[in-house]
């Protein structure tokens, strides 16, 4: 898309959506969104990239192939539930350690690691396919 | 020493398989000293199994346990009679010489995958006889077929050998499933998966239906008409592999499961009268199809037929004395044909043919091959006092009782019988006597690792014959009575009854074999032109059946998958529609739809908007336009949500719509259409007319549902343990990584197969002309999501 006012902004926006994007994912536990939309999200952004700067420029900026990323959300994700193997308990059973840093409560959980699989996913799977159709635009 | 016989049982059917894995790692390090180093894992266990025949042939019964899946009742259970050790014995002892043998046999042919092969066979062999379990048998049955398939096709780059393995895997591992539905059907009858506690199945409604599977997989495993066919194929396989697995020991896994499931089915007329018929068709038929040969391998497949047959026909006449001549001549047999395979892989190998039409006077250069043929031959002709003998002797003597079907089943024993000696005089006589005829490789003796098997077990026949008392102590009787399910006492003694009906009977044979062997060559074309008026052959039907499954196949795949995208849209849809709403009118569920509206003045704006945008889709003249009035109209319902409190749904819906948008207009600029779209009238009434029964059946749907009572059970239970268990305060989201963490698990896996499976249309499309690309919609996943969070 040949606009310069798109090409300058879209850096930014892809930046401040990204963000979001992470925000959206890790407040999911207690608030609206998640991995899902947090991953959603983070899709568009890389859309939005590709379709101001060409897919070719989205594609190095990622440095792996989007389908990779997913691949490696299933794989986070299935070994968050794996953990469990560890403690002798079920398949996917949540596990939860809260750190205190001057007061301030940071949970971490396989839940929250899973979710962060599901995030991979959805982000790479759909990242994948709007670059592969952005290829073509250009009529390459 | 005497072994415990849990370390013997490790030994014999574990070992092979740990070496097996080695084969090739040995190989490289010995190179062609392989064969002597793998041939020492049988002897190992050829001399754990002798250590506990001192016990079984003093009648007692050995079984081993493993766990297995104790949650599922399975036992890996193992059990040592006499049976069970005649068969791992024979497997064990002729198994050392035959990897011997292969050694030198293909010297530098991948030598190293081709022992491993042998011993992961030897291994499954080991546990097929000495299982318990029905379920190990199973699995060990059809571990022999997959590595008889690898064997076959062990030189995979003749289409010969390919045909032949695909061939031998499917008819055997057909047999296997019957062998498996069996195996259920026992459990289902007895309770237990241990065959030793099955007991007697015989009074069962559904004893016909077992004595239908058991035989349909001996049969199959055991090449009996009218399976026999892949046999002869199998002949393909290098010949050590037809010695062993195709004369000695994985063939007759199927004589060895008629024989372990004797006690429990057998003693019934449709079980024996069915063994005898099957069996002795079997016989005449190999036997006969024998004298129409002249390549030295197909000979011997064609009398390992009828050995078969000759084995099946004992075990249904199922006597006593019957029972102990199929003991007798499954060793008999084991010990002569392995040997004449090996001297005809060591003729082949020393001349460079296998015709024997065209080999003469090898007993100069090749005279301890000649010795080892001598031995072997004597015994399939049947001459005193060899062990060969004694069995003939002693399945004559078991059928000269007079009954009708005896007698029949006699009339084909000598018949067989002197075919298979005739073919056992032409086996010696026309390759060593006579002149020396030229071959492509001037002759020449193998080596000792090929001749240690025949000459062995050449003598080994001869002394059994000798102390036929020994033998039957020590394995006959055992096996007999493990067969039986009786104690058995050994009633063999060397000598000959002069006077007794069945040495008339051999001598017959004998008479009528050198007769034969006189006209073969007569036999021989007669049988040629018979087979060329025939025309038609098993192995031919084989191909019918194949190639007719395949069409079948291929016509059911190309009516299903005819490769046009509108229709499989159109069948989707109707389908759908027909799923909505089938149930609820068929179940008198239609709805009776809302009395009153009272909707707020927003919300008759957003409904309003979203029939906006749906009417604009179908006005719209241009595609791109219609692309975004489905936004438009998703991003209405996505408020819709927001406005009935369901923000995780109308956040979700809100980005699916802006990325469906996005992604279909991509497809749209890809596929290169027109702006409008314009179709004839037909299509446009077919698909709008699906559209709206479509909206309709959901309309329906959507209003069954609300007009039931609401389900609050789930959403109490969320809400009441969503904090305290799983630590989160958006339930929507806790279900999804938490309560349901499975389900997500698996619908991400889809997500990215999706992925995957949309790159790769997008890429086939790109190689071909870009048109036939599917509208690629990311919504699928998402509003099964949201369907999901809306039971939250």
């Amino acid at each position: 898309m040949n606009s310069l006012i798109f090409r300058t902004i879209a850096p930014l926006l892809v930046a401040v959506m990204l963000v979001f994007s992470v925000f959206v994912l890790l407040r999911g536990h207690n608030e609206p969104g998640g991995g899902f939309i947090g991953g959603l999200i983070a899709a568009s952004a890389l859309t939005i990239y590709g379709m101001a700067m060409g897919a070719g420029a989205a594609r190095t900026a990622l440095q792996l192939h989007p389908l990779a990323y997913a691949g490696f959300g299933v794989a986070l994700a299935a070994l968050a539930g794996a953990l469990s193997i560890v403690f002798d308990v079920p398949f996917l059973t949540g596990l939860w350690t809260i750190f205190e840093f001057d007061e301030v409560e940071v949970a971490i959980s396989t839940p929250m690691v899973f979710d962060i699989g599901v995030y991979f996913v959805v982000f790479g799977t759909i990242a994948a396919v709007a670059l592969a159709l952005e290829d073509e635009e250009g009529g390459a | 020493m005497e072994a415990t016989p849990a370390i013997a049982i490790a030994l014999v059917v574990l070992l092979p398989f740990v070496a097996a894995a080695l084969a090739p790692l040995v190989h490289r390090l010995v190179g062609d000293l392989a064969g002597w180093v793998v041939a020492l894992v049988p002897v190992a266990g050829f001399i754990a199994l002798w250590g506990l025949l001192g016990r079984v042939s003093d009648g007692e019964i050995i079984t081993i346990a493993w766990p297995w899946a104790p949650s599922w009742g399975l036992e890996l259970s193992f059990l040592v009679d006499g049976l069970s050790l005649t068969f791992a014995l024979t497997i064990a002892g002729i198994g050392a010489f035959i990897l011997l043998y292969s050694g030198a046999y293909l010297k530098g042919h991948k030598q190293g995958r081709f022992l491993g092969f042998l011993l992961a066979f030897m291994g499954a062999m080991q546990g097929l006889v000495l299982a318990d379990n029905l379920v190990a048998l199973y699995l060990f049955w059809e571990l022999t077929s997959v590595a008889s398939f690898l064997l076959i096709g062990f030189d995979h780059t003749r289409q010969a050998a390919r045909r032949a393995a695909i061939q031998a895997l499917l008819v055997t591992g057909f047999g296997g499933l019957a062998l498996l539905a069996a195996g259920v059907t026992i459990y289902t009858i007895s309770g237990g998966w241990d065959l030793s506690a099955a007991g007697d199945l015989k009074g069962h409604l559904a004893y016909p239906l077992l004595v239908g599977l058991v035989l349909l997989a001996a049969f199959t495993k055991s090449a009996q008409l009218p399976f026999h066919f892949w046999l002869p194929n199998a002949m393909e396989a290098p010949t050590p592999v037809s010695a062993y697995l195709h004369s000695a020991t994985m063939v007759q896994g199927g004589v060895y499961l008629v024989a372990r499931m004797t006690p429990h089915l057998g003693g019934e007329a449709i079980w024996n009268l069915t063994l005898m018929a099957f069996g002795g068709a079997t016989l005449l038929w190999g036997a006969i199809a024998a004298l129409r040969q002249t390549d030295l391998k197909q000979l011997l497949a064609q009398t390992t037929l009828a050995s078969l047959g000759l084995l099946m026909l004992l075990l249904g006449a199922g006597t006593e004395l019957a029972v102990t001549a199929a003991v007798l001549y499954f060793i008999a047999h084991a010990l002569y044909k392995a040997g004449l395979f090996l001297v005809a892989g060591a003729i082949d190998h020393g001349t460079g043919t296998r015709d024997i039409t065209m080999l003469g006077g090898l007993r100069d250069p090749m005279t301890l091959s000649f010795i080892g043929t001598i031995m072997a031959s004597a015994a399939m002709f049947g001459l005193p006092p060899l062990i060969g003998f004694f069995a003939k002797e002693e399945m004559y003597a078991a059928l000269a009782i007079g009954q009708f079907e005896s007698l029949l089943a006699l009339a084909a024993l000598v018949l067989g019988n002197a075919l298979l000696g005739a073919i056992g005089l032409a086996l010696l006589i026309k390759p060593f006597m006579g002149q020396l005829l030229p071959t492509p490789i001037e002759p020449h003796e193998a080596p000792v690792a090929m001749l240690a098997g025949p000459l062995v077990m050449g003598v080994l026949g001869i002394f059994l014959g000798f102390v036929p008392t020994l033998a039957g102590q020590l394995a006959v009787a055992p096996a007999t009575s493990a067969i039986l399910g009786v104690p058995v006492e050994t009633h063999l003694k060397f000598g000959v009854d002069l006077l007794g009906p069945a040495f008339w009977l051999s001598v017959a044979t004998w008479v009528l074999a050198i007769g034969l062997f006189l006209r073969l060559d007569l036999a021989r074309s007669l049988l040629r032109r018979t087979a060329t008026a025939i025309g038609w052959s098993f192995d031919i039907g084989f191909d019918w059946v194949y190639f007719g499954i395949v069409r079948v196949a291929g016509a059911v795949t190309r009516l299903l998958h005819h490769g046009r995208l509108e229709l499989y849209l159109f069948l989707v849809f109707v389908l759908l529609v027909v799923a909505a709403i089938g149930p609820l009118w068929l179940l008198d569920g239609l709805p009776r739809g809302p009395q009153t509206l009272d909707l707020r003045f927003y919300e008759w704006g957003l409904v309003g908007l979203a029939v906006l945008g749906v009417v604009t889709v179908v006005y719209a003249r241009s595609r791109l336009f219609a692309i975004l009035a489905l936004g438009v109209q998703g991003l209405a319902v996505a408020l819709l949500y927001l406005v009935f409190g369901a923000p995780d749904l109308s956040f979700t819906q809100f980005m699916v719509e802006i990325l469906s948008v996005v992604i279909l207009a991509l497809v749209m600029i890809r596929l290169d259409l027109d702006t409008a779209d314009r179709r004839p009238l037909e299509d446009w009434a077919r698909d709008g007319g699906v559209a709206l029964l479509g909206g309709v059946a959901v309309t329906m749907l959507l209003w069954a549902v609300i007009e039931g009572p609401f389900d609050l059970r789930l959403s109490t239970f969320f809400n009441a343990h969503s904090v305290p268990i799983a630590h989160g305060h958006n339930v929507v989201n806790v279900i999804l990584v938490d309560f349901r963490g499975l389900d997500t698990l698996g619908e991400i896996s889809v997500v990215m197969t999706a992925g995957i499976a949309i790159l790769a249309l997008i890429r086939g499309a790109r190689r071909q002309k870009p048109v036939e690309v599917a509208p690629v919609e990311p919504g699928p996943q998402p509003k099964r999501r949201a369907a999901r969070k809306a039971v939250a």
